[in-house]
């Protein structure tokens, strides 16, 4: 006879979402700081894509606009330069990076508070008889619908604001030229991104956390 | 007496524990076996090793040496699979800070077992339903822990504990955290569980109400088994004991 424990997909599934739903304050935190590191992501890349497509129009209504927020508009250089890059200037790509970074310290750290403050539950799981992957499971699980919910919200949220932001500098004639499916795709990007941002923030400690023993989980002062 | 089954046998047991600087021996070589469908008490003052030598019998923790068997198995020899299953069927674990998990409710909490059981999820919600009647909580399934009191919690935890029928209820001062006559309520249903349905309960307190209903008493002193008695050497002790907490 095998001696199996079990854990059905869907009931991991409910557990998971069960934890969010009744940590509800408590996951809206946690993906808060997903929500922004996605949202800028979005903003300045849609904003970037938008610019861009507005220099290449050559109409000659945006060119005030565009000369005095600094960018070249002689159409021979234009032309010469690659459309990805107008705009994004090295200081300006470093300081996405760096928020960037600072969003991702966020994310790991607080996914990593809300492992470690549940040490006491995986132990008392562990003592139910969950296996290791079973603990892990459903941390992945949590971390996917936040990654998924902060990164739809934030990639949403960015690309209305960098919409908004060139209707408001351009007028209204700028949406003729609005690179929509170009914008489409970085915000899937983005969510993308987000969901990879908040699993590599849960996957460390909750692997750290399935493999301890029972009591060393469960001695942990909270 | 001999020919009962010994369902937990531990076998020169020691713990130390490596604190960088010096290393502390709570266990220092403690020799026990249990009958099955027995009532044991493991007694001794705050600090004695009860909890540590819980934790090594009921595969939470690893003895530095020495060995534990449940059922006749060696379980340093099993693997992650195998202990898993032997924590999920064969032992119910009661704490004495209760340990339910919080996001979940009375019924929720006492089917988790079952599900890692593998059993349907209908067959376990009616099962909770039952053994919830039988610790007493008959219509308190929705109640989120934060919304039981102590006494209650720990009845949930009796019940999640009774979940897969094990042949072993491991108890660590499950009173500890309750008033006195919650405590006993406790107690009793323990007892009462134990009769019914022949588990052997191995309960560590330093609660001398559990005298009353213990068959054997293991008195603990620093990391050894200081004595073992018998229920009928009990009586004339309990008797002193009784008169001098009251
Ligand atoms: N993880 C640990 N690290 C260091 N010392 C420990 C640890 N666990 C228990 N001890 C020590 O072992 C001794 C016995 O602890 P414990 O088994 O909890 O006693 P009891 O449950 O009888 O009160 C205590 O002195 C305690 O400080
Ligand atoms: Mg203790």
């Amino acid at each position: 006879m095998r001696r199996l424990v079990a854990l059905p997909f869907a009931k991991s599934f409910q557990m998971a979402y069960q934890s969010i739903r009744v940590r509800f304050f408590r996951s809206l935190v946690t993906t808060m700081s997903l929500v922004l590191a996605v949202a800028f992501l979005t903003f300045t890349q849609a904003g970037n894509k938008i610019t861009t497509s507005l220099v290449l129009s050559q109409d000659p209504a945006f060119l005030p606009v565009l000369s005095k927020i600094g960018y070249d508009v002689n159409p021979a250089t234009a032309d010469s330069t690659s459309t990805d890059n107008i705009g994004s200037s090295a200081k300006q790509r470093w300081i996405v990076f760096l928020s960037l970074l600072v969003c991702v310290v966020g994310i790991i750290n607080a996914q990593l508070m809300s492992v470690t403050e549940r040490f006491r539950e995986i132990g008392t799981l562990k003592c139910l008889g969950a296996l290791d992957r079973f603990i892990v499971r459903i941390f992945v699980m949590e971390a996917t619908m936040q990654g998924l919910a902060g990164g739809i919200v934030g990639a949403l949220l960015g690309a209305l604001v960098a919409c908004s932001e060139s209707l408001f500098s351009f007028g209204l004639s700028s949406l003729a030229y609005m690179p929509w499916r170009a914008i489409g795709t970085i915000v899937l990007y983005a969510i993308g991104t987000g969901t990879g941002l908040s699993l590599l923030g849960v996957l460390y400690p909750a692997i750290v956390a399935s493999r301890m023993l029972p009591v060393d989980a469960m001695r942990v002062e909270q | 007496m001999s020919e009962a089954k010994k369902i937990v046998r531990v076998t020169g047991v020691t713990k130390d524990f490596d604190l960088g600087k010096i290393v502390v021996h709570v266990l220092k070589g403690i020799d026990l076996e249990i009958e099955e469908g027995k009532y044991i008490s493991i007694m001794g003052p705050s600090g004695s090793g009860k909890s540590t030598l819980f934790n090594m019998i009921g595969g939470l923790d690893k003895p530095t040496s020495g060995k534990v068997f449940i059922d006749e198995v060696d379980i340093a020899q099993l693997d992650a699979y195998e202990l898993a299953w032997l924590r999920c069927r064969k032992i119910g674990y009661i704490f004495q800070t209760f340990n339910l998990i919080p996001v979940m409710t009375a019924l929720e909490n006492i089917t988790i077992p079952m599900t890692f059981a593998g059993v349907s999820n209908d067959a376990a919600l009616q099962r909770g339903m039952e053994l919830l009647d039988q610790v007493g909580l008959t219509g308190r399934q929705s109640h989120r822990p934060s919304e039981l009191s102590g006494g209650q919690q720990q009845r949930v935890a009796v019940a999640r504990a009774l979940a897969n029928s094990p042949a072993i209820i491991l108890a660590d001062e499950p009173t500890g955290n309750l008033d006195l006559s919650t405590g006993e309520d406790i107690i009793r249903l323990l007892k009462e569980l134990s009769l019914q349905r022949n588990v052997t309960v191995i309960s560590a307190t330093h609660d001398y109400k559990m005298l009353n209903v213990s068959d054997q008493v293991v008195w603990i002193r620093d990391g050894r088994v200081d004595k073992i008695q018998q229920r009928d050497e009990l009586d004339i002790k309990t008797g002193g004991l009784e008169s001098a907490a009251h």
